[in-house]
């Protein structure tokens, strides 16, 4: 019989948790601070310009709402699939989508030129731009998760939650579509204009969203000092492993499709093997660092049991995955405009030639700024609502697993 | 309670305030019906050649080979008519219009022409601008409504021949009537504002009377005008063609 899971609040007073609350506010102060000073005096303070015209802030944006798709994965895999191990993390996984999407929108909304015209974004509609299909697919996936979690965490709606589960978990495969296609659908770019962006973007969202969980997950769990059996972040683990493979595959379909058609042939030189930082971050940080040696921690026989280890290789998935948005995004932009083919092209406004671009701080202080506000969302609201069960010890995410006496340090409730 | 209810609308200041309410509507009711009446019927009163109709469709035909040789007319002349400034910042001051130099990989051979919003009939940036504020007129041109632009730059990532410019600070000494702002996208307008008034582009002029005669406007539409009768009898390409955009702005001698 499978052992009833009780949530409970986390604490929240101890010295530990305020310095936390107090840095990532200092943080988002900070963001809001260069948020200021980037829309007082213009784009032309960040390194934007009109050739790249998207950077770091969409860098961390795009990766953020990526991540918040694949964070509700764990939910997904409880509800409609059925499988009951998982069930006991749904509720926090449902939470760390929503604040991390919430996280990205803030980004992606501050750094737009009149963000005091959101209403008119919210107003104004052009059904044919995937763009004005984002912005309902975003606040409909927060409205959604939110109607997700109630049915989750409140014990008479319990029956609906594999009917909202469903309706979430096919919202969110939408979504990521939906953010991959605002690449795949630029006809203009030789690094975009693929059907393949969209579920490339699908596993990429797998893939981070997973290795942020997982990391949540264990922080929340050593800092409250509840249990959190080996089985739940191995079995995570495994998963994550599995969706950096996926991702790994799907990277290398899209090069090969490339290098197939010579018309790419230049673009790929440019980010396989020409391309200065592009190049590096593809091979050393995209591929090797944030693929290759994750595999090998998850998998190997040395590291494969060790959390920290696992910590390791998930933060390496997450600053992968970040030189992976970074070489899509900047890179695709960087790589010049293929207007007269067959002819060498230069102007006064950079035709021809690769663009160059040099974030500046408060565009850096700013897309960290919104991963601090996804963290500073599970971090209240961690405390405020019962997202978290007591534990998570093996006994209780495999009913099969074999109990073994509690230990005192098992046993010990949260400070 | 209903008795409370009673008193306070019996009270004679909550007639004073009914009638007054009533007669204030009564008032905004005719102001508003009256004021759209005669809005109405200036629209109707606007002669019918000069409304805006997908009848006419403007272009442009550049011919590469009248270009002179280092000749930047059709800039200059776009600057000053539109008051863009050279803030001395390449990268982020805007580009209307810019001479961009070819030269063939394989023969050498190098041509200089004039680059700038194409005007396709199939606008990617009016495809995936999300608040519509990229838009294209029945007459073909394509422009940014200023009120609606919310400085995404999906646009400017959309756009195959880099035509568009964000205004990345704060603008001073704007010409009036031509609506630019920081934080927004623009790009060329075909000179719609003289293009309403019955006259040709500001760069098209200049290039006539500095005695290229490199750019002709037109009504593509229109079988006797100038650039139709030229582009159904001469060859002409449109830049990456191959997109099926169907810009108004087609090359020769490229």
């Amino acid at each position: 019989m499978i052992k009833k899971i009780h949530y409970r609040e986390i604490e929240g007073n101890s010295v530990n948790y305020y310095i936390l609350l107090g840095f990532l506010g200092t943080v988002i102060a900070l963001a809001l601070a260069a948020t200021y000073y980037m829309e007082h005096n213009g784009h032309h303070v960040t390194g934007m310009t009109n050739q790249i015209v998207w950077g770091i802030p969409h860098v961390f944006a795009v990766f953020l709402i990526v991540a918040a798709s694949g964070a509700l994965n764990v939910a997904s895999i409880a509800s409609v699939f059925g499988k009951t191990a998982y069930k006991p993390l749904a509720p926090l996984s449902g939470l760390v989508a929503i604040a991390l999407l919430v996280g990205g929108l803030c980004v992606l909304v501050l750094d737009l030129g009149r963000p005091d015209r959101l209403i008119v974004a919210m107003t104004a509609y052009n059904f044919k731009s995937i763009f004005a299909w984002n912005i309902i697919l975003y606040n409909g996936f927060i409205a959604i998760v939110a109607v997700y979690l109630w049915m989750m965490m409140e014990h008479r709606m319990n029956k609906y939650s594999k009917v909202v589960g469903f309706v979430a978990f096919t919202w969110r495969l939408i979504l990521t579509t939906g953010t991959g296609s605002i690449f795949g659908f630029l006809v203009a770019r030789q690094g975009y204009d693929a059907a393949i962006m969209a579920p490339m973007f699908i596993l990429m969202s797998f893939s981070f969203g997973m290795a942020i969980f997982i990391l949540i997950l264990m922080a929340s769990y050593a800092g409250t000092g509840r249990p959190l059996g080996s089985i739940v972040v191995q079995r995570l683990k495994n998963l994550l492993g599995v969706f950096v493979a996926a991702v790994l595959l799907i990277v290398a379909i899209y090069h090969l499709t490339n290098l197939y058609a010579t018309e790419h042939h230049e673009f790929e030189q440019f980010i396989l093997l020409s391309g200065g930082i592009y190049t590096f971050l593809f091979w050393v940080v995209q591929i090797l660092l944030g693929s290759l040696i994750p595999l090998f921690l998850f998998y190997s026989r040395v590291t494969k049991d060790a959390p920290i280890w696992t910590i390791i290789g998930c933060i390496l998935v997450i600053v992968g995955g970040l030189a992976q948005m970074y070489g899509i995004i900047i890179g695709g932009q960087a790589f010049p405009l293929n207007m007269f083919p067959g002819f060498e092209v230069s102007s006064s406004f950079f035709d021809g030639v690769v663009s160059q671009y040099t974030p500046s701080l408060p565009e850096i202080a700013l897309g960290i700024g919104g991963v601090a506000i996804a963290l500073i969302m599970v971090t209240i609201a961690i405390k405020i609502l019962r997202f978290l069960p007591l534990s998570l010890d093996n006994a209780l995410a495999d009913p099969h697993h074999k109990a073994k006496p509690v230990t005192e340090a098992e046993g010990k409730v949260a400070v | 309670m209903s008795d409370s209810k009673q008193s306070i609308t019996d009270k004679p200041i909550d007639n004073y305030r009914r009638k007054f309410l009533g007669q204030l509507a009564a008032v905004t009711a005719t102001g508003a019906l009256g004021s759209n009446l005669i809005l109405h019927n200036f629209a109707e009163a606007r002669p019918a050649d000069q409304a805006v109709t997908s009848n006419v469709r403007y272009g442009l035909l550049i011919d590469t080979s009248k270009c002179g040789d280092g000749c930047n007319a059709c800039v200059t002349a776009c600057n000053e008519e539109n008051g863009l400034q050279d803030l001395d910042r390449p990268e982020t001051d805007a580009q209307w219009i810019r001479t961009v130099k070819l030269k063939d990989k394989s023969t050498a051979r190098t041509v200089s022409l004039p680059m700038m919003c194409q005007h396709c009939e199939f606008p990617p940036c009016v495809d995936v601008c999300p608040t519509g504020a990229s838009f294209k007129r029945a007459d073909g041109i394509v422009l940014v409504d200023k009120h609606l632009c919310i400085g995404c730059r999906y646009c400017m990532m959309a756009c195959p021949y880099k035509a568009r410019s964000f205004i990345h600070e704060e603008l001073t000494g704007q010409v009036q009537g031509i609506p630019r702002g920081k934080g927004t996208v623009e790009s060329c307008t075909l000179c719609v504002h003289r293009v309403d008034k019955g006259e040709r582009p500001a760069c098209v002029e200049a290039c006539e009377k500095d005695g290229h005669k490199a750019l002709i406007f037109g009504d593509l539409k229109d079988p006797t005008s100038d650039i139709a009768k030229r582009v159904s009898t001469e060859a002409s390409t449109q830049v990456r063609g191959d997109l099926r955009l169907n810009p108004g702005v087609r090359y020769q001698g490229i």
